[in-house]
Protein backbone atom coordinates (compact mmCIF):
# COMPACT_ATOMS: atom_id res chain seq x y z
CA UNK A 1 0.00 0.00 0.00
CA UNK A 2 1.31 3.44 -1.05
CA UNK A 3 0.47 6.92 -0.67
CA UNK A 4 -2.19 8.28 -3.06
CA UNK A 5 -1.08 11.73 -4.65
CA UNK A 6 -3.75 13.95 -6.44
CA UNK A 7 -2.18 16.06 -8.94
CA UNK A 8 -3.26 18.89 -10.50
CA UNK A 9 -4.05 19.64 -13.71
CA UNK A 10 -1.21 22.15 -14.28
CA UNK A 11 1.51 19.29 -12.56
CA UNK A 12 0.16 16.92 -14.85
CA UNK A 13 2.68 17.59 -17.02
CA UNK A 14 5.26 16.22 -14.34
CA UNK A 15 3.36 12.46 -14.24
CA UNK A 16 2.58 12.18 -18.13
CA UNK A 17 -0.96 13.52 -17.54
CA UNK A 18 -1.62 11.06 -14.73
CA UNK A 19 -4.27 12.77 -12.25
CA UNK A 20 -3.02 10.45 -9.28
CA UNK A 21 0.67 8.95 -8.60
CA UNK A 22 1.57 7.15 -5.42
CA UNK A 23 4.60 7.77 -3.23
CA UNK A 24 6.42 6.43 -0.09
CA UNK A 25 7.82 8.63 2.71
CA UNK A 26 7.34 9.41 7.08
CA UNK A 27 6.86 12.80 5.78
CA UNK A 28 5.46 15.17 3.24
CA UNK A 29 8.85 16.37 2.28
CA UNK A 30 9.87 12.69 1.80
CA UNK A 31 7.42 12.10 -0.02
CA UNK A 32 7.91 15.53 -2.14
CA UNK A 33 11.65 13.97 -2.58
CA UNK A 34 10.08 10.70 -3.59
CA UNK A 35 7.87 12.19 -6.08
CA UNK A 36 10.98 14.54 -7.46
CA UNK A 37 13.00 11.17 -7.74
CA UNK A 38 10.11 9.89 -10.60
CA UNK A 39 8.90 13.17 -11.70
CA UNK A 40 11.46 15.53 -12.35
CA UNK A 41 10.57 19.65 -11.80
CA UNK A 42 7.45 18.70 -9.52
CA UNK A 43 9.48 19.76 -6.41
CA UNK A 44 10.63 23.09 -7.32
CA UNK A 45 6.51 24.22 -7.92
CA UNK A 46 5.37 22.97 -4.46
CA UNK A 47 8.36 24.15 -2.08
CA UNK A 48 10.79 27.09 -2.15
CA UNK A 49 13.40 27.07 0.24
CA UNK A 50 12.69 24.67 1.99
CA UNK A 51 9.02 25.74 3.02
CA UNK A 52 5.74 24.71 1.11
CA UNK A 53 4.68 27.75 -1.43
CA UNK A 54 2.73 30.15 -0.29
CA UNK A 55 0.18 29.73 -3.31
CA UNK A 56 0.60 25.73 -3.45
CA UNK A 57 -2.34 23.93 -1.06
CA UNK A 58 -1.17 20.23 0.13
CA UNK A 59 -3.88 18.70 1.79
CA UNK A 60 -3.22 14.88 4.19
CA UNK A 61 -6.15 13.39 4.50
CA UNK A 62 -8.52 16.64 3.63
CA UNK A 63 -5.97 18.80 6.27
CA UNK A 64 -4.48 21.54 5.09
CA UNK A 65 -0.59 20.89 6.18
CA UNK A 66 -0.76 24.90 7.29
CA UNK A 67 -2.80 23.45 10.07
CA UNK A 68 -0.80 20.30 10.45
CA UNK A 69 2.87 20.73 10.77
CA UNK A 70 3.80 21.64 7.36
CA UNK A 71 5.83 19.93 5.27
CA UNK A 72 6.92 18.17 8.56
CA UNK A 73 3.60 16.49 8.37
CA UNK A 74 3.53 13.20 9.22
CA UNK A 75 1.97 10.33 6.35
CA UNK A 76 1.57 6.36 6.07
CA UNK A 77 0.79 4.22 3.34
CA UNK A 78 -2.96 4.56 3.04
CA UNK A 79 -3.18 8.27 3.29
CA UNK A 80 -4.45 10.22 0.47
CA UNK A 81 -2.38 13.84 -0.33
CA UNK A 82 -3.62 16.07 -2.46
CA UNK A 83 -2.60 19.24 -3.86
CA UNK A 84 -4.56 22.12 -5.33
CA UNK A 85 -2.98 25.40 -6.49
CA UNK A 86 -4.77 28.62 -4.48
CA UNK A 87 -7.24 30.10 -6.49
CA UNK A 88 -6.35 33.96 -5.75
CA UNK A 89 -5.14 36.85 -7.73
CA UNK A 90 -6.49 40.26 -7.84
CA UNK A 91 -6.12 43.69 -9.14
CA UNK A 92 -2.86 44.18 -6.41
CA UNK A 93 -3.13 48.16 -6.02
CA UNK B 1 -14.57 32.37 -26.98
CA UNK B 2 -16.26 31.89 -23.65
CA UNK B 3 -20.25 30.84 -24.38
CA UNK B 4 -21.90 31.55 -20.90
CA UNK B 5 -26.11 31.72 -20.11
CA UNK B 6 -27.61 35.27 -19.52
CA UNK B 7 -28.56 33.88 -15.86
CA UNK B 8 -24.95 32.90 -14.93
CA UNK B 9 -23.65 36.15 -16.15
CA UNK B 10 -25.92 38.35 -14.01
CA UNK B 11 -25.29 36.44 -11.17
CA UNK B 12 -21.63 36.89 -11.43
CA UNK B 13 -22.05 40.87 -12.25
CA UNK B 14 -24.11 40.51 -9.04
CA UNK B 15 -21.89 39.01 -7.05
CA UNK B 16 -19.57 41.45 -7.88
CA UNK B 17 -21.75 44.37 -6.85
CA UNK B 18 -22.88 43.00 -3.61
CA UNK B 19 -18.93 42.27 -1.97
CA UNK B 20 -17.81 45.71 -3.55
CA UNK B 21 -15.50 47.42 -2.51
CA UNK B 22 -13.86 44.10 -2.11
CA UNK B 23 -12.99 41.70 -4.46
CA UNK B 24 -15.82 39.03 -5.32
CA UNK B 25 -14.67 35.40 -6.78
CA UNK B 26 -15.84 32.12 -7.48
CA UNK B 27 -16.25 29.37 -10.33
CA UNK B 28 -18.52 28.40 -12.81
CA UNK B 29 -18.26 24.54 -13.03
CA UNK B 30 -18.76 22.50 -16.16
CA UNK B 31 -19.13 18.77 -17.01
CA UNK B 32 -15.16 17.75 -18.27
CA UNK B 33 -14.82 18.53 -21.56
CA UNK B 34 -17.66 20.32 -22.09
CA UNK B 35 -16.87 23.79 -22.40
CA UNK B 36 -20.24 24.47 -20.73
CA UNK B 37 -20.17 26.59 -17.45
CA UNK B 38 -23.07 25.13 -16.23
CA UNK B 39 -23.20 25.29 -12.02
CA UNK B 40 -22.83 28.75 -10.69
CA UNK B 41 -20.30 28.23 -7.26
CA UNK B 42 -19.73 32.03 -5.40
CA UNK B 43 -16.90 31.54 -3.84
CA UNK B 44 -15.90 33.68 -0.18
CA UNK B 45 -13.07 35.79 -0.45
CA UNK B 46 -10.69 34.51 2.41
CA UNK B 47 -8.81 37.68 2.44
CA UNK B 48 -11.29 39.91 2.14
CA UNK B 49 -9.68 42.39 0.00
CA UNK B 50 -10.45 45.40 -2.22
CA UNK B 51 -7.40 44.28 -4.03
CA UNK B 52 -7.10 40.49 -3.56
CA UNK B 53 -8.90 37.50 -3.73
CA UNK B 54 -8.29 34.17 -2.34
CA UNK B 55 -10.79 30.80 -2.17
CA UNK B 56 -10.23 29.69 1.75
CA UNK B 57 -8.06 26.64 1.49
CA UNK B 58 -10.94 24.37 3.31
CA UNK B 59 -13.65 25.36 1.08
CA UNK B 60 -11.37 24.98 -2.07
CA UNK B 61 -10.53 21.17 -1.46
CA UNK B 62 -14.48 21.09 -0.75
CA UNK B 63 -15.09 22.71 -3.94
CA UNK B 64 -12.55 20.11 -6.09
CA UNK B 65 -14.16 17.47 -4.64
CA UNK B 66 -17.70 18.21 -5.46
CA UNK B 67 -16.64 18.34 -8.76
CA UNK B 68 -14.70 15.47 -8.47
CA UNK B 69 -17.47 13.93 -7.40
CA UNK B 70 -19.37 15.17 -10.27
CA UNK B 71 -17.37 14.93 -13.22
CA UNK B 72 -17.01 18.13 -13.78
CA UNK B 73 -13.93 21.07 -13.98
CA UNK B 74 -13.92 24.92 -13.38
CA UNK B 75 -15.07 26.16 -16.64
CA UNK B 76 -14.90 29.73 -15.68
CA UNK B 77 -12.81 31.43 -12.91
CA UNK B 78 -13.85 34.56 -12.05
CA UNK B 79 -12.89 37.23 -9.78
CA UNK B 80 -14.13 41.85 -9.48
CA UNK B 81 -11.39 44.56 -10.12
CA UNK B 82 -13.04 47.36 -8.09
CA UNK B 83 -11.01 50.16 -8.80
CA UNK B 84 -9.00 49.25 -11.88
CA UNK B 85 -9.89 47.78 -15.18
CA UNK B 86 -11.17 44.52 -16.19
CA UNK B 87 -7.89 43.11 -17.18
CA UNK B 88 -5.69 40.38 -16.04
CA UNK B 89 -3.39 41.87 -13.01
CA UNK B 90 0.44 40.84 -13.04
CA UNK B 91 -0.81 38.58 -9.97
CA UNK B 92 -3.99 37.51 -11.73
CA UNK B 93 -1.01 36.07 -14.27
CA UNK B 94 1.46 34.80 -12.03
CA UNK B 95 -1.03 33.00 -9.57
CA UNK B 96 -3.60 31.66 -12.60
CA UNK B 97 -3.35 27.85 -11.78
CA UNK B 98 -5.79 26.12 -14.22
CA UNK B 99 -4.70 26.47 -18.09
CA UNK B 100 -7.60 25.04 -18.89
CA UNK B 101 -10.49 27.85 -17.42
CA UNK B 102 -11.91 30.79 -18.96
CA UNK B 103 -10.77 33.85 -16.11
CA UNK B 104 -13.62 36.05 -16.09
CA UNK B 105 -12.75 39.49 -14.83
CA UNK B 106 -15.83 42.02 -14.01
CA UNK B 107 -14.80 46.01 -12.94
CA UNK B 108 -16.97 47.40 -10.24
CA UNK B 109 -15.20 50.53 -10.66
CA UNK B 110 -16.57 54.45 -11.30
CA UNK B 111 -20.08 53.56 -9.63
CA UNK B 112 -20.33 50.62 -11.70
CA UNK B 113 -21.43 48.69 -8.29
CA UNK B 114 -24.42 50.55 -8.11
CA UNK B 115 -25.70 50.81 -11.72
CA UNK B 116 -24.98 50.94 -15.51
CA UNK B 117 -22.99 48.74 -17.42
CA UNK B 118 -20.30 46.61 -15.54
CA UNK B 119 -17.65 45.57 -17.99
CA UNK B 120 -17.30 41.53 -18.19
CA UNK B 121 -14.23 40.38 -20.05
CA UNK B 122 -12.90 36.65 -20.52
CA UNK B 123 -9.30 35.90 -20.93
CA UNK B 124 -7.04 32.41 -21.53
CA UNK B 125 -4.06 32.55 -19.26
CA UNK B 126 -1.12 30.02 -19.59
CA UNK B 127 2.65 30.31 -19.19
CA UNK B 128 2.46 34.05 -17.93
CA UNK B 129 0.40 34.65 -21.52
CA UNK B 130 -2.83 36.48 -21.42
CA UNK B 131 -4.74 35.75 -24.69
CA UNK B 132 -8.33 37.87 -24.27
CA UNK B 133 -11.61 36.31 -25.83
CA UNK B 134 -14.39 36.81 -27.24
CA UNK B 135 -17.95 36.61 -24.55
CA UNK B 136 -21.20 35.28 -26.33
CA UNK B 137 -24.12 35.55 -23.29
CA UNK B 138 -27.27 33.41 -24.77
CA UNK B 139 -30.48 32.99 -23.58
CA UNK B 140 -29.97 29.03 -22.54
CA UNK B 141 -27.41 26.32 -23.71
CA UNK B 142 -29.92 24.74 -25.54
CA UNK B 143 -29.66 24.85 -29.19
CA UNK B 144 -26.32 26.49 -29.06
CA UNK B 145 -24.18 26.50 -32.43
CA UNK B 146 -20.86 24.90 -31.22
CA UNK B 147 -17.85 27.02 -30.87
CA UNK B 148 -15.59 26.50 -33.96
CA UNK B 149 -12.53 28.26 -31.66
CA UNK B 150 -14.01 25.38 -29.64
CA UNK B 151 -11.78 22.07 -29.64
CA UNK B 152 -14.46 20.45 -27.44
CA UNK B 153 -17.45 19.61 -28.53
CA UNK B 154 -20.38 20.98 -26.99
CA UNK B 155 -22.13 18.91 -24.32
CA UNK B 156 -25.68 21.29 -24.77
CA UNK B 157 -25.62 20.02 -28.45
CA UNK B 158 -25.57 16.53 -28.19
Amino acid sequence: MAIQVRIPTILRTYTDGDRVVEGSGSTVTELIDQLEADHTGIKERLVENGEARRFVNIYVNDEDIRFTGNLGTPVADGDTVVILPAVAGGSGV
Amino acid sequence: MLTIDQATHDAIIAHARRDHPDEACGVVAGPIGSDVPARFVPMLNAAMSPTFYEFDSGDLLKLYREMDDNDEEPVVIYHSHTATEAYPSRTDINLAGEPGAHYVLVSTRDGAHESGPVDFRSYRITGGEVTEEEVRVVAAYTGVAPDPTTKHRQKADD
